[in-house]
């Protein structure tokens, strides 16, 4: 934590009448103070876990339950990246990976489809945002329950498909269903971004480039995409990270059957329903370093367009 | 994409197929985001013998659901109770935390603003299992396993980043002429906060505190992990273990009353508040 927050100075008394023209609020020092509670917290209920993981997973005998004193090394880690549990662990990430592509590229889709619906609605504006709002604030768990029950065999999704398929009982299907709640959820909240974005785009140059013979779909890839691109990364980036610790849909929808475990739920599993605190822990460290590249990876490649999405949609 | 209809002029004579595309544009999006929930309604309102019904209206409408939600076997009002607990303490001290850290990197320079900002960015893009073991470890040592502020004090954490950003972005459009007048007037910065600030950004602050409490309300990882006694579990937990008659029948028809209980207050709020949430979540281009 390197806050600069000079307590020397903030105790002892100015002299007066001596201008200190350090920013709005004409006060450097009372900046740290303020943040302070924000950086002990997450210091505390971040920082420490990170470190306490990374001991732990070091020192835990994988099979020897929360024994926490035997030094093993990196054996947890390799225990999943080539031991004995590699196939499960390479198989939870392949998943991982999976619906975090699919679900980001069909919220991306269906999101600006629904903007795009949504743009020029006056009359009824409140009814469209305010139902747009209702997905998001649905809470997940309940969301997996709703789309069990709505995928069961007798359900309205066979109802209205006219197919008995047994969406939770093999891979596919099951992956879908994940998959398909996800974005159900999710696509609303994407369009309330694209929507933010599009409402930058002034009417004018629309109306130029239809005087001047342009089609919608022309319209679309040449004006409207280009200006909301820089939104719609934000937006992506934030799901991407949020889509690769997913937890509560396949823990619900289908506990993790049928080639449905994600990252998250894998070491959920091993580290307390299994008890070996040191082998979750590895995998948790591991968890955190490949969102964390991830982050790293996206903000270099878009960094230039984060920058200029930074004005669209103020982020920081 | 065939159609995106041009706003009509006033003038122009009453367009009708341009109007009937607007009213299939709102039943798209409508649709798309309510028949999910609609169709819980409906299936949290049919009976046993009914629940297998793929009609679209509830016929014999039927309030058993509801009822044995509250019966013995379920004890649904603890889970509510303590959802409310949780998610109330969790919303008024992450915006006691979030509120001097969103006006300090909203109006002061102070240095190492970047560094704040970016330790709150990551603190948004952590995943919440990498906490499980230790802080499972930490609470048992502590006693904390069914206890209240094991979930409320990493759910702070959780909602910390969204409520920064969406407080700062409230902070920075604010009328600062006002502080300085009060700063002229003999406040101390303190004071200009308390007095002028505080009172100014409340609608922000509600909608900040709604976002929160949503996100505090739907949080499962942690809170699956921590609450072991059916006593303690908030809601999201109670719903997904719910046990039916048997053990290989869900009990499906309560899960969907359960939903609807957890849902409508929280679409309540929202609704009441969605243009301020709207320009809250764009404004930090976050997911709660």
């Amino acid at each position: 934590m390197t806050v600069t927050t000079r307590p020397d100075a903030e105790r002892t008394p100015r002299p007066t009448g001596m201008a200190v023209g350090t920013g709005p609020s004409g006060c450097r020092s009372a900046g740290g103070w303020l943040v302070l509670p924000t950086l002990v917290l997450l210091g505390l209920v971040i920082g420490y876990p990170i470190v306490r993981a990374l001991w732990l997973s070091l020192h835990t005998e994988a099979a020897t339950g929360d024994r926490t004193d035997v030094f093993v090394g990196l054996a947890n880690y390799l225990r999943a990246l080539v031991g004995r549990d590699h196939g499960g662990f390479w198989n939870s990430v392949g998943v991982t990976v999976l619906f975090a592509v699919t679900t980001v590229a069909l919220e991306v889709v269906i999101g600006t489809l629904l903007a795009l619906l949504m743009q020029r609605v006056r009359r009824g504006r409140s009814l469209v945002l305010g139902s747009v709002l209702v997905p998001w604030a649905i809470p997940t768990a309940v969301t997996a329950v709703l789309w069990k029950w709505m995928l069961q065999p007798d359900g309205i999704v066979n109802a209205v498909l006219g197919k008995k398929i047994l969406w939770t009982g093999s891979e596919w299907p099951a992956r879908v269903a994940i998959i398909v709640a996800d974005t159900w959820k999710t696509a609303p909240f994407i369009a309330l971004l694209v929507l933010a974005g599009l409402q930058l785009v002034p009417p004018s140059v629309h109306e130029a480039a239809r005087v001047d013979g342009a089609s919608a779909a022309q319209r679309f890839w040449r004006i409207t995409l280009p200006m909301i691109w820089p939104s719609l990364m934000v937006a992506v980036l934030f799901r991407t990270l949020d889509a690769l610790r997913m937890y509560d849909l396949p823990a619900i929808l289908t506990e993790g059957a049928n080639g449905t475990t994600t990252l998250s739920l894998f070491t959920y599993q091993a580290a307390l329903d299994q008890a070996r605190f040191g082998y979750g822990s590895a995998l948790s460290t591991i968890t955190f370093l490949f969102v964390f590249a991830v982050a790293i990876a996206f903000v270099r490649i878009l960094s230039r367009r984060i920058v200029a999405g930074a004005g669209a949609g103020k982020v920081a | 994409m065939t159609a995106i209809p041009l706003p009509t002029a006033r003038s122009r004579p009453v367009h009708w197929p341009r109007r009937i595309w607007r009213v299939v544009q709102i039943a798209i999006v409508v649709g798309y985001c309510l028949f999910p929930c609609y169709w819980m309604v409906v299936s949290s309102l049919r009976g046993p013998d009914a629940i297998f019904s793929n009609d679209l209206l509830p016929l014999n409408p039927s309030l058993v659901n509801f009822r044995g939600l509250f019966g013995s076997a379920n004890n649904f009002g603890y889970a509510l109770r303590n959802s409310l607990i949780i998610a109330s303490f969790t919303t008024v001290l992450a915006l006691l935390i979030a509120m001097p850290t969103a006006y300090a990197l909203a109006r002061t320079r102070m240095r190492g603003k970047s560094v704040v900002l970016g330790l709150v960015l990551a603190g948004s893009m952590f995943p919440g299992i990498a906490l499980l073991t230790p802080l499972f470890q930490l609470f048992r040592d502590l006693g904390w396993i069914n206890q209240y502020q094991a979930m409320v004090i990493p759910d702070i954490s959780f909602a910390l980043p969204l409520a920064i950003y969406v407080l700062s972005s409230f902070f920075a459009d604010m009328p600062w002429e006002l502080e300085d007048a009060a700063k002229v007037d003999g406040a101390t910065a303190a004071q200009a906060f308390r007095k002028i600030i505080v009172p100014l950004a409340a609608p922000g602050v509600f909608t900040a505190a709604v976002i929160v409490f949503v996100s505090a309300w739907n949080e499962f990882l942690l809170a699956n992990a921590f609450s072991i006694d059916l006593a303690s579990q908030p809601v999201t937990v109670a719903i997904a273990t719910f046990t039916g008659a048997s053990e290989f029948q869900q009990p499906y028809g309560t899960q969907m009353a359960a939903g609807v209980i957890v849902t409508i207050p929280l679409i309540i709020v929202v609704l009441a508040v969605q243009r301020r949430i709207v320009a809250g979540l764009t404004a930090g281009g976050l997911k709660g």
